[in-house]
Order: C-alpha cells, then structure tokens, then sequence
C-alpha cells in the first residue's frame, strides 16, 4: 500500500510542476477539476438517489420533476425490517463469513506453496485456478442443482457457503500469491541463517509483512460473497435466502413502492460499499488476479 | 512434502468446480425433463442437433456477444477518459476515487433495481427528466431498447473497474519520460499517443478480457431490468439457460447449452489469458 501511495505521489508531482514552471494558463487545469468533479458527482448520482429515496415518504418519491428537498423519514427502513429482511441479513453475513474464513484457511498455504516455496508445475496449477473462474457459472447450475437436490441441501446456508468458498479460493490464492511474492527474499534467508524453524519464520516474518495483503483478500472476498445473486437465487428460499434473494421476492410484493425499495436497496448495498471503500487500493488487485499491483 | 499445503485447496477447488461439468457433459447427451420423472434416457447428440438448430439460442448468443463486448469496450473508453481526468494533482482527488468508484460496488441486484426504476421509468424516471429540456420526455427506456438498458447499469458498473485499473497504469509510467517529451516540445496529444497508449496497452487489453470474463456471465442485470423480454430481445445466454432448466425443466438441453458456452469460453479465454498474464509476467518464468 506504501508503494501505491509513493508511486501517486512522483508521477503526479512531476506534471505539476512542469505546469507551474510553464505556465501556460491557469484556467485549463481549474476547467479540468471542475469537470472532473461534475463527472464523478454525476457517476455517484444514482447512488445518491437511491439513499435519498429511501428516506422519502412514498408521495415524495413519485414526483415530476424529482423531489430534492424533503423532510426525511426513516418510516420506509421500519417497513423493510418488518417486511423480515432480518433474517435474510443474518444469511447473507454468515454466508458471506464463513466462506471468507474458509477461503483464506485454504489458500494461504497454497499460495504459499506456489510463491515462497513453489513446488513443481506452479504454472500449471495456477493457471488451473484461474481457469475455473473463466468457465461460465451457468453451465454448472444444472448438476449443481440436481446433486443438492439429491442429498437435501437445497434452501441450506451450507450450500452457499461451499460455493462461495469454491467461487473465491482461486481469486484469492492468485492475490495472495502476489502478496507472498513480495517478501523480500534476504529476510527468509536471513531467518533461516539465524536457525529460525519454518513455522517460526512464517509467523514472525513473513505474516506481518503480508497480513495487509490477506486483510484486502478477505475485503475482496467479502463483495464477491455479499453481492452473489445466481446462486442463491436458484439454490435457495426462505430458510438460506441472502439479502439479493429478499430484494427479488420484495419487488414481487412492493414493486411500486420506490421508497421502501430504495431502503431495501441501500441496506442490501451498504456493507459492500463501505468495505470497497476500505479496500479501494487493493480492488483492482483483486479483481485481476494480483497482475496489477 | 512441499505440496502439502497445496492440496486442500486444490482438491476442494477440483471437486466443487470440476464434477459439476463432468455431469453437464453426461446430462448433455441424456434426454431428461424434470417435470417428466423417469423420463431419463441416452440420446446420443441430439440435444445439441437441436440447440444448434434452435434460432432462438443463435439470438441468445449474438446478444451475448453484443452485451459483453458491447459493455466492455464502452466501459473502458469510459474508464480511460476517467483515468486521465483522475492522473493529476487537484483537491479532494481521493473523494472523487472513492464516489467514481461508489457505482461498481452496488450489489447488481440493487443496481439493476436503481436502474430498472428511479432511474429508467418514463413517468418519473430521472434519466427522462434529465432529457426532457431536449423533448425526450416519456421514453419507455426498458421496453423500447431492452438490451441497451441492461447494458446502461452494467457500463455504469465496470466503468470504475476499467478507470481504477487504467490508473494504476498510468500511475505506473515512468515521469521523465514523459517530461523529457514534454521538454524536447511534444504536444500532450503527441505525448498520449506516443508514450501512454503503448504503455498502458497490456493495462487495455487485461481490462477487456477480464471484463469479458466477468460480464459474460451477467445474469443479474437482465433477471432484473427484463428478464430477457420482450421475447428474447435481450435474453443472454445464463439467463437464456437459466430459463430451460429451471422454467422449462429441460436438464438434457440446458446442459448441451452450457457445454457449448464451456466450449466457446475456454476457445476465447485461453488464449487471450495466457496472453495478458504473459505479458504482465505475474505467472512468468520468475518462479
């Protein structure tokens, strides 16, 4: 994360300076910050909208032109918990724990195995890893369903954890790998010229250096987990429904009630949105397999 | 011994991943409707006769196409274009990343929800208002440009994937080089075309596969905003599968489908992974 920043800081202080040594206009680059700014307002905009309407009355939510001012009400986030989005939350945070828990048991040792002590065809496992996340999840659902069917399990949190895990191990062992990658190599030497057994070397040198880096695996992790919709739609209902699978049945129910929707839609979207916000540095390492640092 | 930490997750990864398509190529050449128990007989490749003589899969797939590609080139013009705006140095740099990136954390169910009403009905839709001073108030978005719809809230949310990727690209690009550009006079067109473009082409190309990867199995967005209609005007292919085997109760050609996605993905993926990963060297000869 250190480097990040460092990089952030020379390249963009280099241009800066140019620009002020130059100085061609002033204007441009004020022109530039006004536009970015209006960009990215109008990007985050519709996000905006939707925690605004949740705090609307169902009156103001359906106006032409738009209500901006509004004396809010948290009426609509009373109506969805009584609606029994409870339970469903509870899903969606065991299912979404316990696979990230799973997932790091799992593919810390293994990405340890294919970076610090890489065995041999690393290569080949690797690219077996990823190529599980390029088959298309569609193409499974139809066993998928039928063996859960077979042994009982359908509309059971344990299914959801089991594919949860499988769905995130290789992204995580590829993001961890590269996180293992950037141990210093003369620090394990040095440890194990100073007779520190494996077990020791790992917990005392190598874990502090990389546990930034499997805080933001789990981080990513997480938003895989929080934002599933296919799975949980087919495999299960009521019991093991996570909060997508309540959004669904909700618009079946309250389809024209925007703001009880909007509230629905906030809660469903709120954990994931503050930890991206936490991990923002470390999502596109994530998402492409730890080949952007 | 050294494999030992590699094998659980190898194995766990391998059953839960690899059986389910080992089934889908049995189930794809059985001819089997759930609704019909006992029905279950070997029917060598006549499931996939008809997917391919099905001109309604042919649709599907073109749509697919159409969507993926579509969403992703859009998002990473887009995303490009935001990159650049975000590689300077201006005040409340860091909110602006974190609101741009806001949209690409949504839940796609909740998403597609914000998109499919506060944003895209005719009567109170603000995409409607926003026009209407260019008198194109009343549009039915969802039912006039079904496809184009699902495709408006899926750029809305790989657009901040593509910028935060590109930046860190353009983070990545060595400054005198382009300060030595700018010294022996290169316009700043010059200098895009010359030294960025070439430099941040891997950081491209690894956008739009992985964003291919990725939006090729939208289900969400099209559940939500369509649900395929009208017809199948912007049905894709999961959804489309998605409706055989669990609307239809086909097994037999839902899973004859899948294989033929399978197929395709590993033609088109394979090559072009092992092309980015390449030439970003994250799984090169260092180990």
């Amino acid at each position: 994360m250190a480097a990040t920043i460092e990089d952030t800081s020379t390249t963009t202080s280099a241009p800066a300076r140019t620009e002020g040594s130059r100085r061609p206009s002033s204007v441009g680059p004020v022109l530039l910050t006004t536009l970015t700014w209006i960009v990215a307002i109008g990007f985050f905009f519709p996000v905006l909208w939707m925690v605004l309407t949740a705090f609307k009355t169902e009156s103001a939510a359906y106006t032409d032109p738009p209500t901006l001012f509004f004396s809010p009400t948290l009426e609509q986030f009373e109506a969805v918990f009584d609606a029994g989005i409870g339970p469903y939350l509870a899903n969606s945070l065991g299912a979404t724990a316990i696979s990230t828990i799973l997932v790091l048991l799992l593919a810390t040792p293994a990405a340890f195995a294919l970076s610090l002590r890489p065995v041999e065809k690393t290569q080949d496992v690797l690219f077996f890893f990823i190529s599980t996340k390029m088959l298309p999840v569609v193409a499974a659902i139809v066993p998928i369903y039928v063996v859960v069917n077979e042994i009982r399990a359908l509309d059971n949190i344990w299914t959801l954890i089991v594919l949860y895990t499988a769905m995130n191990l290789p992204i995580a062992v590829w993001m961890m790998r590269s996180f293992f990658l950037e141990v210093p190599k003369e620090l394990l030497e040095a440890a194990s010229i100073d007779g520190a057994s494996l077990g020791r070397t790992l917990r005392e040198v190598v874990l502090p250096i990389i546990s930034p880096g499997i805080f933001a695996t789990a981080l990513i992790c997480v938003i895989f987990a929080w934002n599933e919709f296919f799975f949980a739609v087919n495999l299960t209902a009521a019991n093991a429904g996570t909060v997508p699978v309540f959004l669904v049945g909700f618009i079946t129910s309250e389809g024209l009630y925007w703001a009880r929707l909007s509230a629905a839609a906030t809660l469903a979207a709120l954990p994931v949105v503050l930890a991206g916000w936490f991990a923002q540095n470390k999502l596109v390492q994530g998402l492409s397999f730890g080949a952007v640092k | 011994m050294r494999r030992a930490p590699l094998v659980p997750a190898l194995v766990f990864t391998i059953v839960v991943t690899q059986i389910p398509f080992l089934l889908t190529l049995y189930y794809s050449v059985q001819s089997w409707n759930l609704v019909r128990p006992g029905s279950q007989r070997f029917v060598w490749f006549e499931n996939y006769v008809s997917v391919f003589a099905d001109s309604q899969f042919r649709g599907v797939a073109l749509n697919t196409i159409i969507m993926t590609l579509g969403s992703v080139i859009i998002a990473v013009i887009l995303g490009l274009l935001l990159a650049l705006l975000l590689n300077r140095h201006f005040i409340g740099r860091g909110v602006v990343r974190t609101l741009l990136v806001t949209p690409f954390l949504i839940t796609p169910v909740a998403a597609a929800l914000l998109w499919k009403t506060t944003l895209l009905d005719p009567t109170y839709g603000l995409i409607n208002f926003v026009l209407s001073p260019f008198g194109a108030s009343g549009t039915d978005w969802v039912s006039t440009f079904p496809l184009a719809s699902v495709m408006a809230s899926l750029i809305w949310q790989w657009t901040p994937f593509m910028m935060l990727l590109l930046l860190a690209g353009l983070q990545s690009m060595p400054g005198d080089q382009v300060e030595a550009a700018r010294v022996d006079g290169a316009g700043a067109w010059a200098i895009f075309v010359e030294l960025t473009l070439p430099h941040l082409r891997r950081f491209l190309e690894l956008g739009i596969v992985l964003g291919a990867i990725y939006l090729v199995n939208t289900f969400d967005a099209v559940y939500m905003i369509t649900q395929g209609g009208p017809g199948t005007a912007s049905a894709n292919l999961p959804f489309y599968i998605y409706q055989r085997a669990f609307l239809g109760f086909d097994i037999g050609q839902s899973a004859a489908m899948g294989v033929v996605v399978v197929v395709l993905t590993i033609i088109v993926a394979t090559f072009a992974l092992r092309l980015v990963f390449r030439s970003f060297g994250a799984a090169g000869s260092e180990s």
